[in-house]
This record gives structure tokens, C-alpha cells and sequence, in this order.
């Protein structure tokens, strides 16, 4: 059975010009202005297990990013990757979203492409967390806003049961926990939040490239949700004023040092270096 | 309008290929420096990726584009092996014959496997009788009852031993002044009589086999003739001057482009005087030249890209390039060397490698003697009065 499938795409700036980046003092959030973008890399593993679902079983994959206008960019390298269709959520009023205005409005993103389309999505792919805010919230609260089940750090997905009847196949899936993995079975809809474990990215291939060059990416600002089907955005929900989240104080911690001059004989030091340390909760037991 | 853009597609390709060869290619071209082999598994996967014809029609399975990106995948390929852009290029080398004049049976045989990654191609002219001398080949191909019968030895030949097909040039004749009639063939590995021969230890682009070929009463078919007997001196020379040329000033440009990210980074981390040396002025004045250097060789090389895509007359300007490019690389690896003092010397860094690697890249494709003398040529008839 073919599946329509959704990947989620974070442009985050590229780690070369990290020394780039500043932090606004006042809103309290990273000033990306400026600084090239890359595709959030674990980003690429949900296109890639995004592929290979419409490889195995045919289908539909859409991306989706929520981002400043020059996101096209990176739609344009996730098309040539493979997906079929690319939608930008741009628009000011998006602007200075915390991960939960994000997924509100990537949900929104999601049902408007359902309704164009006349398709609900099965699957929804997220990288699990991203390069630069690293919150790793947004997959698990598009699950609440679809109302689809979710699961987190996803690494393996396979199809359990072959659709003889037409119904829906079931999905192992796995998920990375500390010291181990859980195992899971689950049925589309689905929205997965996958890791870096789950697969190897394919590399960009210069037929995709071309191909990019002619499959659909389309731009939506708020004034394109503003249509009474029932899929308009709560301006409330969205950007800064659908944000609750509140950062608190921002500072560079100081790490200045100061040091002491220790007299007296080589054991005598040792000593007293010995009892500084262990004040400073620095175990001295040594295993052999 | 600048002077030369990248469209959005090119930049897309410098940024595909770039991921690529940081990936699979940065992290092992010492280790194929060292152990003087060619990476064929690389090989491979750069043709998966549309890399390997990247200049034929996609009805031959290639990628469809032109020379300007074929520039773009060597360049971001020899900007850490330039030993594999050889490979690469020189594969180029012996598909655009077998495109530009090739029958279509020629044509739909040999270039889709050629374009997929499957099988490599590499181009034969030079014989131990002068690489300089191009007309002066004496390999012969003897016509038989039914096909050909070459005797001759090549050599310096890149993907000598890896090559699965091999455009090569044989004498076939003489014309009415008693000079040679060359003609060009496709011979394919395993063909009775043909082996390759001698295997050479270079000092650069040791991530490219080179080595001789040798016919010995090797039984062609008449299939093998590739385009017109007699036609074997154009073939070889457009092939040559255009594709080899252009593909080897695209490798120098990558050695550039190395040079210059290998002085930057050394420069910004080494301390002396306890700053980096990035702050004293003679250290910019060498990264200074090894930019100016980068920046020209680019733009020469990019230029008769264009005009080749263009399908305008670009031997001359593919020389220049070539010319410029693989001396100011050999130039940019001393500088960046010197820039690095003891450092440089030490095989643990790229740069001993790239100056290797330049050096190996004037003679490729034809001596700068040789350059100097087609530009000069090509020059005095263009400025005549
Ligand atoms: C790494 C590598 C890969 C190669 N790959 C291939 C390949 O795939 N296929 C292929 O066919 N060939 C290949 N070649 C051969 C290359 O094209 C020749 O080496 C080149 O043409 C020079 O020929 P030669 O080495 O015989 O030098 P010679 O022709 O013997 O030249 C010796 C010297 O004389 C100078 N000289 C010669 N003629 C003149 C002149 N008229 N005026 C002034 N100076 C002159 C030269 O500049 C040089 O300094 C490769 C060479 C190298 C080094």
C-alpha cells in the first residue's frame, strides 16, 4: 500500500559560522540573520527513511518547513533528494515561534496540504531534534496537535505484516533509550521523530538536482490559512504571542580563576592539595 | 550582470559533489596516495551520482549537463584527491569521442554503462616515441580480411590496467606527402593481443593508475573503427585539447582551491610570538597570492568551460587555462609549503601532496612547453595585421 508521507525540514546555520552568531538580549533568542543555513542534519535521516518508505512501497513524499523565505534553498536540496513536493510556511507573523507556535503551525502546514490534496498523510517524519535550539519537542507535540500516536529517537522501522486484506500494515518500530532500545508496534497515522542510527542520508545526485528543478514548492504566508474551511490559523497560537515559553536570564558564566601559592614541604602540599579537593567533592578513592 | 555567475543549479552541484567528497573521498586520499591505488568503489559511486557522464545526453544515461559543471565536479573532487579527478577526467576523456563520433550502435553499446559507474574509459595517444609528437604514433592498425591488426606500444597511459574500454589512435596509412593518416579505435579489456603492460610508480596523482598498453597482433573488429579512417588525428586532438586540457586546468584549480583552505587553516591555528601567524604580513602576503592565483586560474578555466558548452572555438582559451592553472598550482602548494615551514614537509599534512599533484599535472594532457607553443600559435594568427 502506498503511503503519503510528510518530512519536516529545519534550515539551522551552518556550524562553520557559529562564531557568527550572536544572541538578542532582549527577546532572548538566536540572531540566525545572516548566517548560511544548512539542512538540519538529522533532518536528512527522515528524508532519508522518508525514501525509502516510497521506495518499498510507493507513494508520496512531501517536505515541509516553517522559515524565513530563503528556506527555499534547502526545500530546493530536499527535493533533489527525492521528495515529490515542497511547502514553505513564511511569514513574519511566524516569526520568534517557540517549538510549540512551530508545531501549531506546522500542523496547520500538514492539514492544508491534506486538503488540497484530498490525502491525509500516514506518516510524518521529524529529524528528533535539531543543531541549534535542541529542545527535540517539536515531533512529539505535531503527534498532539494531529492527534496521531508518536514515538521519539526512532532507529528502525520495519513493516510487520504484508497487506494481504487492503487494511493497514503494521510497523516495528524501535526506539533508542538509554543502555537499550524499546520495541514498538504501531499502525499510520504515525509521526516519528528519528535519529541519526536510522539510516546513512543519500548523497545528492545530479539527475536529482535536475529534477528538482521542476517539481512544485509552495510558499504560504498566514493570509493563505485565512479561508473558512475550518484549517484557518488562531493568530494567538502562532509566532511570538503563541509562545509561551519564556527564557530566562542569559548570561556568559564567569570562569575566571584565582590561585594560591602553597609553601612548605612536597607532603605537606600534597596534603593540602588533597584536603582542597576533597572540600570540592572530588573523590580521591582510586581503583587499582 | 556579473562578468561570470553560477546558475542556482551549478551551485547546487558544488554543494552535492562538496558533501560528497568531504564524506567519502577527504577522509581516505592520503591513504590512496600512499598506497598508490585507485579508488574504484569511489568510482562507482560518483557515477551513481551522475558524476561520470555527467556531459552525455540522459539518453545515453548521463546527466545532461555540460563542461562548465563537469569543471565544477573536478574541481570539488581534486580540491582533496586530485589523483581521483585524474581518473574521472580521463575517463571523460575517452567518452567524448565515443559521443562526438561514435555510430549510434557505438554510441548506445558503450556510453550508458560508461555513464553509470560500471566500467571505466580512458583515452590512448602517447607512445614512447615523443608524447609531443603527436602525428609522428607508429602503432599501426592493418586492415584484414574481416577487421584490424594493431602492433604498437602506448604509454603514460592514465586508467591504463583499470580501463574496461579504450578510445586509442593507430596508424593506418600515409597521405599523398608521406605524412601519418592516424585512425581512431575502441578496443575493450581482455581483447586478444592487447594487454596493458608497464605500470608506472608516479610522484603525483597516485590515486589514477598510468601506464603503457601494448598491441601485439591484436585482432580488431571493423566495428572498432571510431568515426572515419583517417579521422584519427582530429578525433585525438579535439578530444585532447579540449576535453583533457579543460579537465586537467579544472584538477589544478582544485589543488588551488586546497592550497588555500590547507594555508588558511594552518595559518589561523599556528601560534609563534604567542598569536597566529595569520597576523604577520608576510603570511598574507603568500595567502594573498595564492587567493589571486585561485581566482584567475578559476576564472580561465570556468571561461573556456562556457565557451565549449557554447560550442564556440576554445582551444586556445582551454590552453591558457591549463597553462596558467596547473603552474600557478604548482606555485600555490611551494608557497603554502613554505608558509607552513617545518610543518609543510611533514607527510601528515595534504600540502607535500598537492605539490606533488601539481607538479604531476603539467605534463598530463600536454608540457607546458607545448601549451606555450598553441597559445603562441593561436595568438599570432589572431593578432595579424
Ligand atoms: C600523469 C600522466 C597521465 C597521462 N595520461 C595520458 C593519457 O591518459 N593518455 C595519453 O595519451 N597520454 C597521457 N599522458 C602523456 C602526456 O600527454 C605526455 O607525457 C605529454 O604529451 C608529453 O610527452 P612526453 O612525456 O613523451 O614528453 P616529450 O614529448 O618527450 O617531451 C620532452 C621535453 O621536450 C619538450 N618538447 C617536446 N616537443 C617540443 C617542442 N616542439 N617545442 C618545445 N619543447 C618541446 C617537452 O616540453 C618536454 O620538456 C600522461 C602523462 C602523465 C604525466
Amino acid at each position: 500500500m502506498p503511503y503519503n508521507v510528510a518530512v519536516c525540514i529545519k534550515p539551522v546555520p551552518d556550524p562553520k559560522y557559529y562564531d557568527r552568531i550572536t544572541i538578542d538580549p532582549q527577546r532572548k533568542t538566536i540572531v540566525r540573520s545572516g548566517i548560511p543555513t544548512m539542512i538540519n542534519p538529522v533532518d536528512k535521516n527522515a528524508v532519508e527513511a522518508a525514501m525509502q518508505l516510497r521506495e518499498r512501497f510507493g507513494g508520496y513524499v512531501a517536505a515541509i518547513s516553517m522559515a524565513p523565505p530563503d528556506a527555499r534553498e534547502i526545500l530546493r536540496e530536499v527535493l533533489a533528494m527525492g521528495a515529490d513536493a515542497a511547502y514553505l510556511l513564511s511569514d513574519r507573523a511566524f516569526g520568534g515561534a517557540d517549538t510549540l507556535a512551530t508545531s501549531y503551525t506546522l500542523y496547520k502546514g500538514l492539514k492544508k496540504i491534506e486538503l488540497e490534496r484530498g490525502l491525509p498523510f500516514d506518516f510524518v517524519f521529524c529529524g528528533c531534534e535539531s543543531a541549534d535550539g535542541a529542545t527535540a519537542q517539536v515531533s512529539s507535540q505535531l503527534g498532539e496537535w494531529l492527534a496521531f500516536p508518536h514515538l521519539w529517537n526512532v532507529f528502525s522501522i520495519e513493516s510487520v505484516s504484508p497487506d494481504s486484506s487492503g487494511g493497514r500494515e503494521s510497523f516495528k518500530l524501535r526506539t533508542k533509550i538509554e543502555n537499550g532500545f524499546m520495541e514498538w508496534v504501531g499502525r499510520t497515522p504515525l509521526v516519528l521523530g528519528v535519529s541519526r542510527e536510522m539510516n546513512k542520508p543519500r548523497f545528492t545526485s545530479v539527475m536529482g538536482i535536475m529534477k528538482a528543478k521542476n517539481k512544485p514548492l509552495t510558499v504560504w504566508g498566514l493570509a493563505d490559512f485565512a479561508e473558512d474551511d475550518g484549517h484557518g490559523m488562531d493568530s494567538g497560537l502562532i509566532g511570538l504571542s503563541g509562545s509561551p515559553t519564556q527564557p530566562g536570564e542569559i548570561f556568559t558564566p564567569d570562569l575566571k580563576r584565582s590561585g594560591e601559592t602553597l609553601t612548605g614541604t612536597p607532603e605537606e602540599i600534597v596534603e593540602r592539595i588533597f584536603a582542597v579537593m576533597r572540600s570540592n567533592g572530588v573523590s580521591l578513592v582510586f581503583e587499582p | 550582470m556579473h562578468f561570470f555567475e553560477f546558475s542556482e543549479e551549478q551551485k547546487m552541484l558544488r554543494k552535492a559533489i562538496r558533501e560528497f567528497v568531504e564524506s567519502e573521498v577527504a577522509p581516505l586520499a592520503s591513504e590512496w596516495d600512499e598506497k598508490d591505488v585507485c579508488p574504484g568503489d569511489v568510482f562507482k559511486k560518483l557515477g551513481e551520482l551522475g558524476v561520470n557522464g555527467i556531459f552525455v545526453p540522459e539518453r545515453y544515461g548521463g546527466a545532461g549537463l555540460g563542461h562548465v559543471e563537469r569543471a565544477i565536479c573536478l574541481e570539488e573532487i581534486s580540491r582533496h584527491s586530485a589523483g581521483l579527478g585524474m581518473t574521472i577526467m580521463t575517463h571523460h576523456l575517452g567518452i567524448y569521442p565515443i559521443l562526438q563520433y561514435g555510430s549510434d550502435e557505438q554510441k548506445d553499446n558503450y556510453l550508458p554503462y560508461l555513464c553509470s559507474g560500471a566500467k571505466i574509459c580512458g583515452l590512448a595517444v602517447t607512445e614512447p616515441g615523443g608524447g609531443s609528437d603527436f602525428s609522428g604514433q607508429k602503432t599501426l592498425a592493418e586492415k584484414a580480411d574481416t577487421g584490424w591488426i594493431v602492433n604498437g606500444r602506448k604509454c603514460f597511459i592514465t586508467n591504463s590496467h583499470n580501463a574496461d574500454v579504450t578510445v586509442f589512435t593507430a596508424k593506418t596509412g600515409e597521405d599523398e606527402k608521406g605524412r601519418n593518416k592516424l585512425s581512431a579505435f575502441i578496443v575493450e579489456r581482455g581483447a586478444k593481443g592487447f594487454e596493458p603492460g608497464r605500470k608506472e610508480h608516479k610522484l603525483g596523482l597516485r590515486a589514477s593508475v598510468t601506464g603503457d598498453l601494448v598491441f601485439a597482433d591484436a585482432k580488431l573488429s571493423d566495428a572498432a573503427l571510431l568515426g572515419k579512417e583517417g579521422g584519427g588525428s582530429r578525433i585525438g586532438m579535439e578530444g585532447i585539447s579540449e576535453i583533457g586540457r579543460g579537465g586537467m586546468s579544472a584538477i589544478a584549480v582544485g589543488i588551488l582551491r586546497g592550497c588555500l583552505e590547507e594555508a588558511i587553516k594552518f595559518a589561523n591555528e599556528r601560534i609563534v610570538y604567542g598569536k597566529p601567524i595569520a597576523k604577520l604580513q608576510a603570511i598574507q602576503f603568500e595567502i594573498a597570492k595564492i587567493r589571486t592565483s585561485y581566482e584567475a586560474a578559476r576564472l580561465l578555466t570556468y571561461y573556456a568551460a562556457s565557451l565549449k558548452d557554447a560550442a564556440l572555438p576554445c582551444a586556445n582559451e582551454v590552453a591558457t587555462a591549463k597553462l596558467y592553472s596547473t603552474e600557478a598550482s604548482v606555485e600555490a602548494a611551494k608557497r603554502t609549503m613554505d608558509l607552513m615551514g617545518g610543518y609543510g614537509v611533514i607527510n601528515e599534512y595534504a600540502v607535500g601532496r598537492f605539490l606533488r599533484d601539481a607538479l604531476t599535472s603539467i605534463p598530463s594532457g600536454g608540457t607546458s612547453h607545448i601549451h606555450q607553443i598553441v597559445i603562441a600559435g593561436g595568438t599570432l594568427k589572431d593578432f595579424q595585421a
